[in-house]
């Protein structure tokens, strides 16, 4: 039993260790998900979003005397609202034409974003401590200590990425939502303002990279780089997950965390280029991915 | 032909971008009591703290602090951003030694661009004092007569390090090394050192490089190891999410030490003491050091972004002081003529400064001079801003850096 | 040729024969090494339809082999380059091979995440010298006879990579493979009704492309004597994408002016500091708004030719 208990005991830790990455997986490629399933855009500029959500939180700390708590409600509303904006001066003016030229003007506007907060804030990143409630002895899982705030993401994570979940499928907000990217002359004509709700959904996707950021910004560097780190291995789980599908690229991120662990196990090299070859196999399998209808 | 907004759009466009074409076409004038220095680093990307707008600000103090103006030579100060870019840094260094008659390139952090620079510094007979770069094959198998490595090099903060914390009582180790040459090279060099000092190594994990934000699972492993010391061979935004997460994860509280192996003061405030506390790390030049340190950083005024100085910033200020004593006790026109000869005459004269103190340059194009291993404060003991490095000990000049002979750099005549 | 293109060809031929003698040879030889590696993306944007943003592979791994062969193999520069382009073609019809199996956005994400995985290796790879990247290439002798050493000697035979594959892509869009193409861009369910593998069209100019984009990974490996990792990693794949974008989708001539544009930018602001990327990212996001035709793409459009 112990013997077999040492060996499993790695896998357990990292198996563990993988759903935290897992978490920011799956709210990021879920905001992706959001903001493709409804808009058709690919947001490149969601790396970026995810560290201003960061880069915020920080703001709000330094400059307003805002703790983690209160960064965790205003830095996603914040940044929301700048991709609100985004939405409405540029991205509405792209719907029409090729979804290229959303990946390209989102593309440009991450390096846009990303030198600015360079210049601004310089490039070695900033200091963002673990909120005091957190700051408590690790839990004893049995096979390792877990920090306390390594729960929480993943606890909030699965919160969060169910609610939306939920409301995309089952309330009728979402319903109106679905419809509108089916046929948008005919929801429009039943008296709903289409253009208003893809502003708003894409604010939302945009906010919930600001969430994620904040929930990043104890655990990883805050640095102007953060995003771009995260964004490539976001865009293979929502390729892996099926484009657009809300359930596909949750499920797809928290499974990619844990694989992404137990390859840490025995190969940790490989462990960042795990998610590319699942990709490869997948696409040669399933073309629309694991979750995607064809 | 119909002429529409766009097509104005587009013509302004495309006049817009004729002006910047232009000046690429005139060589200047070769002005001949003219000294011209190009400062080439990071000004856009991971290195822009450390290098950066600092390093111009430091070069141009050099300049003002040499006098060597008012004694009727000119000397131009330009600046460029590599980009990190190999391409790109060579272009400007091509364009400033082949068109517009530069002398001497300063700083260049990130070894590939530094190894390109120095190749086309010596083809061309000029000057090229690194200070930002780490590589210590600069003085090893690539070095060359007009090379002077200045501030720091691989080699030594594995020495400092490695050696130091042995002897300060951490005699066993577990690595958390980047994937890639500059990891492994850097794992071998202070594993080499720490079983010299009769340390001990129990073993290691390849994180890989680039693309690793989440270091904790690694960190699991080095806990379980139960080693006194692990060494973080790795640099920038990897070492600040190891240390951050080792914070979290309690592992310094448990009583194992995080010894940083390419960290800078920079990285030190990006991280914040709560966290960093307790790191301990090797350095050249620390700006608290001592009277002398904290004068440079009075005279260097308010820098870009508020930093204080790193070690590459007092090494660019070092280089340049040293260069213009020595083009002044040579003449300009000698000095211009033979890049060689200039660096031939520094390594003949001693280095004195404000920022490392007495010097030399030796053979090899290795600056000497003393190292520190420094301890990163707790909050409660810094009591200033930027108050964070605690001196555990000074590694003197004679074995901060590799010993001459080992090198295996052809200029060595044994 | 319409008259218009000899025109816009012809004026293209006078600059690269008298810029040497106007501009630095060095710039200029990086204007024509990245505007081929641009005109090669361009095949596959422009006239397949198909964006690509993984081409840095391509490049980056055409710029290691061909700095590999000049430097460890001794070949001379002409083989190198050959070397370089080989090596980009393989790769090429291997993720070409994968990747056109999906359209659009899927297509664009795939190549991003097939070279990604290029680039783990380039970093892990002992050949590829890691960070340092591969320096001191030799720029040897052409044929092993005329020395290259010399800015203004290597010049001309780069000015000879660029046109003739500058033309051989100008032949390749003209031809049948060319019309079909085309077509498949416009309505690939329609190409494929009328008995067009569109795969196997698809497929082909992937690999051209590829080829081309490697040929010109090396001449810059030779030209600068280094290759790095800068050449394999996303940025470069974007910079193609930029220089296409801003010179003109689907135009001949727009990618070399795209190149021109950017690689003087990258130089002026060299001197300039801090604002390359937003400067770029400003650019991107002027040229989807306001002229997304691209600056040849508006010429065309103003003298109602194609250019």
């Amino acid at each position: 039993m112990s013997e077999l208990w040492y060996d499993l005991e790695p896998f357990l830790q990292q198996g563990t260790l993988g759903l935290v990455n897992g978490a920011f997986y799956a709210i990021l490629s879920l905001g992706l998900a959001v903001i493709f399933g409804m808009l058709n855009v690919v947001n490149f500029a969601h790396g970026a979003q995810f560290m201003l959500g960061a880069f915020v939180a920080w703001m709000l700390l330094n400059w307003a005397g805002i703790g983690y708590w209160g960064a965790l409600v205003f830095a996603p509303l914040i940044v929301g609202l700048f991709g609100v904006v985004i939405e409405r001066m540029m991205i509405a003016r792209l719907y029409k034409l090729d979804h290229l030229y959303g990946l390209l003007l989102t593309f440009g506007l991450a390096l846009i974003i990303e030198g600015l907060m360079r210049n601004a804030f310089g490039s070695s990143g900033l200091p963002y401590e673990v909120p005091e409630a957190f700051r408590i002895p690790p839990v004893d899982l049995g096979y390792m200590l877990m920090p306390a705030y390594r729960f929480w993401i993943v606890v909030v994570s699965l919160f969060v990425c169910l609610g939306t979940w939920y409301a995309i499928e089952k309330t009728k907000l979402g319903s109106y939502l679905r419809a509108a990217v089916e046929r948008p002359k005919l929801v429009q004509a039943f008296g709903i303002n289409v253009p208003q709700m893809m502003t708003a959904t894409y604010g939302a996707g945009v906010a919930l990279a600001a969430f994620a950021g904040v929930l990043a910004a104890p655990v990883y560097s805050v640095n102007p780089a953060m995003g771009a780190n995260f964004i490539i291995i976001v865009f293979a789980v929502v390729v892996i997950g099926g484009m657009g599908s809300i359930l596909g690229s949750i499920v797809t991120g928290y499974i990619l965390g844990v694989i992404e662990g137990f390859t840490r196990v025995f190969y940790p090299e490989a462990s960042a280029t795990v998610v590319f070859v699942i990709m490869a196999i997948v696409l040669l399998v399933r073309p629309t991915g694991l979750f995607g209808r064809a | 032909m119909r002429i529409t907004r766009r097509t104005l759009l587009t013509g302004t466009a495309a006049a817009g971008a004729l002006p910047l074409v232009t000046p690429l076409r005139h060589a200047r004038a070769q002005a001949a009591n003219t000294i011209r220095i190009g400062v080439l680093n990071d000004q856009s990307g991971l290195y822009r703290d450390l290098t950066g707008p600092g390093s111009t600000q430091a070069v141009r103090l050099a300049v003002q602090e040499s006098g060597i103006t008012t004694r009727g030579v000119n000397v131009e100060v330009a600046e460029a951003d590599h980009q990190n870019k190999p391409d790109v840094g060579s272009t400007v260094v091509r364009q400033w030694l082949d068109r517009d008659g530069f002398d001497v390139i300063v700083d260049v952090p990130t070894s590939s661009v530094a190894l390109a620079v120095n190749t086309l510094v010596r083809e061309r007979n000029k000057v090229f004092l690194c200070s930002g770069a780490a590589t210590s094959d600069l003085t090893g198998s690539a070095c060359s007569p007009n090379t002077i490595h200045w501030t720091y090099d691989t080699w030594m903060l594995a020495r400092g390090t490695g050696g130091a914390m042995v002897a300060a009582g951490g005699r066993t180790w577990f690595f958390i090394t980047a994937d890639y040459a500059f990891g492994h090279a850097l794992e071998r060099d202070v594993s080499n050192f720490v079983r010299a000092a009769g340390g001990e190594v129990l073993g290691s994990v390849r994180t890989p490089f680039p693309g690793t934000t989440d270091f904790s699972s690694f960190l699991v492993q080095a806990q379980r190891s139960r080693a006194q010391v692990i060494g973080l061979a790795n640099a920038g935004g990897d070492t600040i999410n190891s240390i951050k997460q080792a914070a979290e994860f309690g592992i310094t509280r448990r009583g194992q030490r995080l010894a940083g192996l390419l960290i800078f003061i920079s990285d030190v405030h990006a991280l914040g003491l709560q966290t960093a506390q307790g790191l301990v790390l090797t350095a050249t030049f620390y700006w608290d050091l001592n009277e002398n340190t904290r004068e440079f950083t009075r005279r260097l005024g308010r820098m870009p972004n508020d930093v204080r100085p790193s070690m590459i910033h007092a090494g660019c200020y070092s280089a340049v002081l040293h260069y213009l004593k020595a083009v002044e006790a040579m003449g300009v026109q000698a000095a211009k003529a033979s890049g060689a000869a200039v660096v031939e005459r520094m390594k003949a004269m001693p280095t004195d400064d404000i920022c490392f103190g007495k010097g030399t340059i030796r053979q090899d194009g290795r600056k000497i001079h003393p190292a520190y291993l420094f301890e990163v404060k707790s909050p409660q003991e810094s009591r200033a801003p930027w108050d964070y490095y605690k001196l555990l000990q000074t590694i003197p000049a004679d074995q901060a850096f590799r010993p001459l002979n080992e090198g295996g750099c052809p200029l060595v005549r044994t | 040729m319409p008259r218009a293109q000899a025109i816009a060809l012809a004026l293209l031929v006078a600059f690269i024969a008298a810029a040497p003698f106007l501009l630095f040879p060095v710039y200029v030889m990086k204007v024509l090494c990245f505007a081929l590696y641009a005109c090669a993306f361009n095949l596959l944007l422009g006239y397949a339809g198909l964006l690509s943003f993984g081409h840095a592979a391509y490049f980056g791994m055409g710029s290691y082999l061909s700095a590999h062969a000049a430097k460890v193999w001794g070949f001379t520069p002409e083989l190198a380059i050959v070397t370089g382009g080989l090596t980009a073609t393989v790769l090429g019809a291997a993720f070409g091979y994968l990747a056109i199996r999906r359209q659009g956005i899927y297509f664009a994400m795939i190549t991003l995440a097939l070279a990604q995985m290029v680039y783990f290796f380039c970093v892990q790879a002992p050949f590829t010298g890691g960070e340092d990247g591969i320096q001191a290439v030799p720029r040897g002798a052409l044929l092993g006879v005329l020395d290259l050493t010399p800015d203004f000697t290597l010049y001309w035979v780069v000015a000879a990579v660029f046109l003739a594959g500058f033309l051989f892509l100008y032949r390749i869009v003209h031809s049948p493979f060319g019309q079909v193409l085309k077509a498949i861009r416009d309505n690939e369910p329609r190409a494929i009704s009328l008995g067009y593998r569109s795969d196997d069209y698809k497929l082909l100019a992937f690999v051209l492309s590829a080829a081309i984009a490697g040929i010109a990974g090396g001449t810059k490996a030779i030209v600068f004597q280094i290759a790095t990792l800068t050449d394999v990693n996303w940025p470069m794949s974007g910079e193609a994408v930029l220089m296409t974008l801003l010179g003109g989708i689907g135009t001949l001539f727009g990618p070399v002016v795209g190149a021109l544009i950017i690689v003087t930018l990258q130089a002026e602001l060299a001197q300039f500091g801090a604002w390359v990327t937003v400067i770029q990212g400003v650019i991107f996001v002027a040229c989807v708004l306001a002229f997304r035709r691209g600056v040849v793409g508006e010429l065309q459009q103003a003298i109602r030719r194609p250019l």
